[in-house]
């Protein structure tokens, strides 16, 4: 009886999340149709950029249809009210939290860390949540799960909200409110009731952001699965890991700094991350990489500069960039544990 | 009647009022579309989540750009009542 549970499950994970079959597919026309090896430099290269592309684009677009029926539930109106009920550290722990299900684009953050900071909200609570917002989003979390398994991804969930109820916490003991633009306690949210939202009215909202996503996020998977795919193929595995692998005892920074400064959606560094974890690098080398482009991007601090002072803003920055660094070494040590 | 679309001038608060714009003309009705950029005005209205229509000071869209079809039915109704 739990076999055939456990069959059943594993073949919903191996045919509807990882697409093995897609893979095999996608290889035998490589090799019928285009008659190249599998094994050959060229060959298994065109196969993992067909068969990423293919398999993200279907992943993303079906889940974040069913996501954003989820989040048009929680608009962050509903969630600063949920917030305010709150008290340090569950304040933050539920900020974190919330902060994977609510809609939320980077357009919209300086209104909502005014609506936040003016409600009366914490500081703390408020950047747990800017912190796992970008950083750990059900959609990614899926996507993990499918690229490498629910072990791994449950642990990229749990580092990341670790890591936003962490820096929450240093940023509140910090005391560092006066580092808040002053405009910002000046402006007030008005209690507003919502609009109520009908059922079509949340199949319409979750349509429009599946365009939404796909459109603003297309070619970041296509040059992220690009480079994913260079790397499946032609970098040799010797120079990947003298750089990255576990002897290397910088690896982790190193891929902490590469990731920092560059800026793309988790969907776009996925086939990154698939590819290194490939040719042998540590999981938790990979995870600080991934993290590290998620959460830190220049649009967002750019942002962000316009409600904080620039002490705030160094502080914010060095601790998710320490607390990503932290993660990755943890992992490397303790990753066999889960994995 | 006044609809104002809020919004920070991201890409989607053009494009919703662009759609206000289109159902005003097509209903064929006076009313006067305006742009909120200010913060403090959007904030007034209890929306953090840009964009969002408020026609007659009353709050009827946030966080979306509902389809077409939807903003001239949003807009027909606030005229009717």
């Amino acid at each position: 009886m739990f076999d055939a549970v456990g069959n059943m499950f594993g073949w919903l994970n191996e045919s509807l999340l990882k697409m093995v079959w897609l893979n095999d597919l996608v290889g035998r026309l490589v090799e019928d149709v285009l008659g190249l090896s599998l094994t050959s430099r060229l060959g298994s290269s065109i196969q993992f950029f067909v068969y990423d592309t293919i398999k993200i684009f279907v992943l993303l677009s079906a889940l974040i249809f069913a996501i954003s029926y989820v989040q048009s539930y929680f608009p962050p109106e509903r969630t600063k009210a949920i917030l305010g009920r709150f008290n340090g550290v569950w304040g933050m722990v539920l900020g974190a939290l919330l902060g994977t299900i609510t809609p939320f684009c980077s357009c919209s953050s300086i209104p909502l860390f005014i609506g936040f900071t003016s409600a009366g909200l914490p500081l703390g609570v408020t950047f747990a949540f800017l912190i796992s917002s970008p950083l750990v989003d059900l959609a990614s979390v899926l996507l993990l799960a499918s690229i490498f398994n629910w072990t791994t991804a449950l642990a990229y969930v749990v580092m990341g909200l670790v890591l936003a109820v962490g820096g929450g916490f240093v940023i509140s003991r910090l005391k560092l409110e006066r580092y808040v633009e002053p405009f910002v306690f000046g402006t007030h949210l008005a209690d507003t009731e919502l609009p109520e939202l009908t059922r079509a009215d949340r199949f319409a909202f979750a349509r429009e952001q599946v365009a939404d996503i796909v459109k603003k996020v297309w070619l970041y998977v296509l040059i992220g699965v690009g480079i994913g795919a260079l790397i499946h193929g032609w970098i040799p595995a010797e120079f990947i890991s003298a750089v990255l692998g576990d002897q290397n005892p910088f690896a982790v920074i190193i891929a902490t700094a590469i990731g920092v400064p560059m800026y793309a959606d988790i969907f776009g560094t996925l086939p990154i991350a698939e590819a290194l974890v490939n040719k042998g690098v540590g999981l938790g080398t990979v995870l600080s990489f991934m993290m590290a482009v998620t959460a830190l991007s220049l649009p967002s601090l750019i942002m962000l500069k316009k409600v904080v002072k620039l002490p705030l803003l160094a502080t914010f920055f060095t601790i998710v960039v320490t607390g990503i660094i932290i993660i990755g070494y943890t992992f490397n040590a303790f990753g066999y544990l889960f994995v | 009647m006044i609809i104002k679309v809020l919004g920070s001038g991201c890409a989607n608060c053009k494009k919703l009022e662009d759609l206000a714009t289109k159902a005003v003309g097509e209903l064929g009705i006076t009313a006067e579309v305006v742009k909120v950029t200010d913060i403090a005005e959007i904030m007034g209205y209890g929306v953090m989540s840009t964009p969002a229509l408020v026609i007659d000071e009353q709050l009827k869209v946030a966080g979306r750009v509902p389809a077409y079809e939807d903003v001239k039915r949003v807009i027909q109704a606030a005229v009717r009542s």
